[in-house]
């Protein structure tokens, strides 16, 4: 299955401004399905790690309260055109996903 | 003959499970207690182990004074303190007030941003932690059509 995670990143001067987006419910589990009226269960990503050439950079530890297909975006220092990047996710119901960008 | 096709499938199964566990190796387990607190203070000390901070003004939170939607505010940290080793945001209003926490590894530049769900006007604190100590500073942020499923 093609990752739902999309990655953008820009280098200025050795400052990698990288920007992601990912689709995903964030479900709180007090949300109603306004067709049934019976409660959404709970489903959230709780873990997600960014890399940087295979070493971690940024660990985001999240709750329900992160909005729904979660936005991120962070700094790191030392990067170049070339290195690698990659971003992954793990939710509550032990689902994955992650994506492998190569930084321009 | 069965006894050997059962160790087949057995160890296929065991294959298939390593194949299948994620492959970015996660830095920690997911601090559950510390998320599924459901006030402030008891989530920072199920992080940190202490609900105390020191107010600081080298911390940045740009977050909006009026949210129109609660269900995505967006929350911007940085801060000028040496030696992040995490940031986290907390929303003393929502059910669950621990929202997301970063752990700074690496080179990471201490600032960071994304959106968040609040389920009703409150506080947003961002709490840094350095190799000293517990930073904080809080603002209200209005929110108008709350973001909890209401």
């Amino acid at each position: 299955m093609a990752s739902k995670i999309k990655v953008k990143a820009r280098i200025t001067g050795d400052v990698a401004d990288v920007q992601s987006l990912m689709m995903h419910p964030m479900e709180t589990g007090s949300r109603k399905d306004p067709n049934t009226g019976e409660l959404v269960s709970i489903h959230h990503i709780t873990q997600l790690t960014f890399m940087l050439n295979g070493a971690v950079s940024l660990v985001a530890n999240l709750s329900t309260a992160v909005s729904k297909n979660p936005y991120f975006r962070y700094k790191i220092r030392g990067a170049k055109a070339g290195d690698t990047l990659k971003v992954g996710w793990v939710d509550n119901l032990g689902q994955t996903d992650e994506v492998e960008t190569v930084l321009k | 003959m069965q006894l050997t096709r059962r160790i087949l499938l057995k160890t296929g199964l065991a294959l298939a499970t390593l194949v299948a566990m994620p492959r970015i190796l996660l830095a920690a387990a997911w601090p559950e207690q510390a998320f599924t607190s459901t006030a402030a203070a008891e989530a920072l000390n199920g992080l940190f182990g202490t609900d105390q901070t020191t107010p600081s003004d080298k911390i940045t939170l740009g977050v909006p004074t009026i949210a129109e939607n609660g269900a995505v505010v967006p929350v911007e940290v940085s801060t000028t303190l040496d030696n992040v080793e995490s940031i986290s945001i907390v929303v003393a209003g929502n059910p669950r007030p621990l929202a997301a926490s970063f752990e700074l590894l690496g080179n990471v530049v201490p600032e960071i941003s994304s959106r968040i769900k609040m389920g009703q006007t409150s506080d947003v604190m961002a709490v840094v932690k350095t190799d000293t100590g517990l930073f904080s500073t809080s603002k209200e942020v209005k929110v108008t059509i709350g973001g909890c499923g209401g």
